[in-house]
């Protein structure tokens, strides 16, 4: 590894053995499986997919919270599992809907309880805390107890509490999770001012919100069942499609069997389709845009109306589609 | 979020090695002290209902014509019932929780030792149920008109705080165990609770067990510190006790040595397993 490196994976695996299985037939789920990946310093790197895609499980290997079964890792240097002791100063972790600390302690304290873990001296700690919370807009609050707060507000806490430690290489895993449009904004907010202020430190973000992805990160990686399918800046990523057209369609309900009708159409590469109250939703990836004609008649001929029907720009959502062959959604649901 | 991060004070020195070790356990003993106070209700718990108990005992005593330092002996084991639950539901079964809250992770994932979240919670506990233990001890004492006969108070000090440090260390190596047991944890602690009261002789001396059954006890601090210590503050104390003073506190010694040691050795058992199977963190698997 490299020092210019501030994450390496080497064919990294992990398979959990599930509890119940029989002893003569044991049951493993395999969570991730050779994933090589190299994030240099200073980058913001996502990794995207949906929910049981191995996200969470990269995540705990790196913050050396979880041994890989197979490959190796390294952060900030060194490797996760034979230098987990090199590897925690270096970093801190902040997950979505996580309810660390007390209740009964105040923010300032929660706060200062967990900088003293990283053995940070009182009047930096104080300083920061008192100055982190002005910038996330949480100093009015710097004397509420922690069960006090809205989900939102301390949401916003647990932010200032990675970032508190100035790590080397920070891991956001979902930090938006559960958090109102508001308050996701100004948490994206804080984070990419903190990376524009501090180009040598690393993010690593985890998020199955693509529009998240793709503002904020430099770099993205694709997964899903544990593998990671594509790995490049998400303009990048984007170009993958540039030669197919994208098209979203608001249609009358379905019935059954006009979805199948589309698989012997020319020209139709992928199609998602999302029932909705009322209506259904397509989204289509077209080689070229004289294919719509022939979806337009598959769907005339099985009585759907088009309520509305949209060209639009690829997003890292069709990308997604593109690998995997399903949405993120319907990936989710298969993977359940 | 209008103000920028640029006049943020950087981070130029970290605490390592036995500094970072007693940032850890003050700041992880803090929210024990503070919580204190901050939650009145507990002391109304941990100090009138154990005193309701210790009354009972009390009234049948006198019912009975026991001798007077049987009474002064079910005031002391009142008063000390207080830490022995304060171990058994904020110490042995601390961990479990943390791991439900996700503190565990980030106790793990921080440069500190985890022998020094435990020690901080001990110590923590330590403190907030001392006062506890006092309020008991004085409203008994006044309630009931205790009397006293102290033979060195710098021995009564020595022998609670071994005890103190037996007692923790044995819920610090609780901590790890239950962190291995996972979700049963509280119902460990519910079967532990009353039969610990009984083999303690929190109300009574516990020579009564007999010999053979009264050694078997003395494997929880609480018996022979007990004993010990009511030896040092009651006339009958050395009729009534089971072992000699020194032999006791060897014995707590002892104990106090294998505890934490057995709990530093369980601790990084368990968190090297958990991280082998997958389990330390996360409470779905």
């Amino acid at each position: 590894m490299t020092e210019s490196q501030a994450i390496k994976t080497e064919n990294l695996g992990r398979t959990y053995k599930i509890r119940g299985a029989k002893k003569g037939n044991p049951k493993e789920l395999v969570a991730l499986s050779g994933v090589n990946l190299e994030v240099p310093r200073g980058e913001f790197f996502g990794l995207l997919g949906p929910n049981g895609a191995g996200k969470t499980t990269l995540i705990k290997i790196l913050v050396t919270l979880l041994a890989p079964t197979t490959g190796r890792a390294f952060v900030a240097g060194h490797d996760v599992a034979r230098q987990p002791d090199a590897v925690r100063p270096r970093i801190n972790m902040v997950s979505g809907g996580e309810s660390s600390g007390y209740g009964l302690l105040t923010v300032r304290e929660n706060l200062w309880m967990f900088g003293q873990f990283y053995g940070m001296d009182n009047p930096t700690t104080l300083q920061r805390i008192d100055r982190l919370l002005e910038v996330v807009g949480l100093k009015d609050r710097v004397n509420t107890k922690t069960s006090d707060l809205s989900t939102g507000l301390r949401q916003k806490m647990n932010i200032v509490r990675g970032f508190l430690t100035d790590p080397e290489v920070i891991f956001l895993d979902e930090p938006t999770l559960g958090l109102d449009v508001s308050a996701s904004r100004d948490v994206r907010r804080f984070i990419r001012d903190w990376v524009a202020e501090r180009p040598n430190r690393t993010v690593l973000l985890t998020t199955h919100y693509m529009a998240e992805a793709e503002e904020l990160c430099d770099r993205v990686a694709i997964i899903n069942a544990g593998k990671v399918l594509a790995c490049d800046a998400p303009a990048t990523l984007k170009k993958r499609l540039q030669r197919e057209v994208i098209f979203h369609l608001d249609i009358s309900p379905l019935r059954n069997g006009t979805l199948n009708a589309f698989d012997r159409l020319p020209g139709v590469r992928k199609v998602v389709h999302t029932p909705q109250d009322g209506k259904s939703e397509l989204e289509l990836i077209l080689e070229a845009d004289d294919a719509l004609s022939g979806v337009i008649g598959a769907l005339t001929s099985h009585d759907a109306h088009i309520l509305n029907l949209q060209k639009r720009e690829p997003t890292l959502e069709d990308v997604f589609v593109d690998l995997v062959g399903m949405s993120m959604t319907e990936a989710e649901k298969a993977g359940g | 979020m209008a103000t920028t991060l640029a006049s943020l004070p950087p981070v130029t020195h970290t605490d390592q090695g036995w500094r970072l070790f007693l940032r850890t356990v003050v700041a992880r003993a803090y929210p024990r002290v503070v919580g204190q106070m901050r939650e009145p209700m507990w002391i109304f718990f941990e100090t009138f209902l154990p005193f309701l108990a210790t009354c009972g005992y009390v009234f049948v005593y006198r019912a009975i014509r026991a001798p007077e330092d049987f009474v002064g002996f079910a005031v002391m084991g009142g008063a000390m019932t207080a830490f022995w639950l304060n171990v058994m539901w904020l110490m042995a079964s601390q961990l479990y929780w943390e791991k439900e809250t996700g503190n565990l992770a980030l106790y793990i994932m921080a440069p500190n030792s985890l022998m020094a979240i435990l020690l901080g919670m001990a110590i923590g506990g330590l403190f907030a149920t001392s006062l506890r233990a006092a309020v008991v001890m004085i409203l008994g004492t006044w309630f009931f008109h205790i009397h006293f006969v102290v033979s060195s108070f710098a021995q009564l000090f020595a022998v609670f705080l071994l005890t103190m440090v037996a007692l923790y260390g044995l819920g610090m190596m609780f901590a790890s165990l239950f962190l291995l047991f996972g979700r049963e944890a509280w119902q460990i602690v519910m079967m532990l609770q009353e039969p610990v009261y009984f083999l303690s002789g929190f109300y009574f001396p516990v020579k009564s067990f007999g010999f053979v059954m009264a050694m078997a006890a003395s494997l929880l601090p609480l018996t022979l510190g007990m004993d010990a210590m009511r030896q040092l503050v009651f006339a009958s104390g050395p009729t009534l006790g089971f072992l000699s003073v020194p032999v006791e506190v060897a014995v707590l010694v002892t104990l106090a040595i294998a505890f934490l040691v057995a709990s530093k050795l369980w601790i990084d058992r368990i968190l090297q397993l958990a991280r082998h199977e997958g389990t330390l963190t996360d409470r779905r698997r």
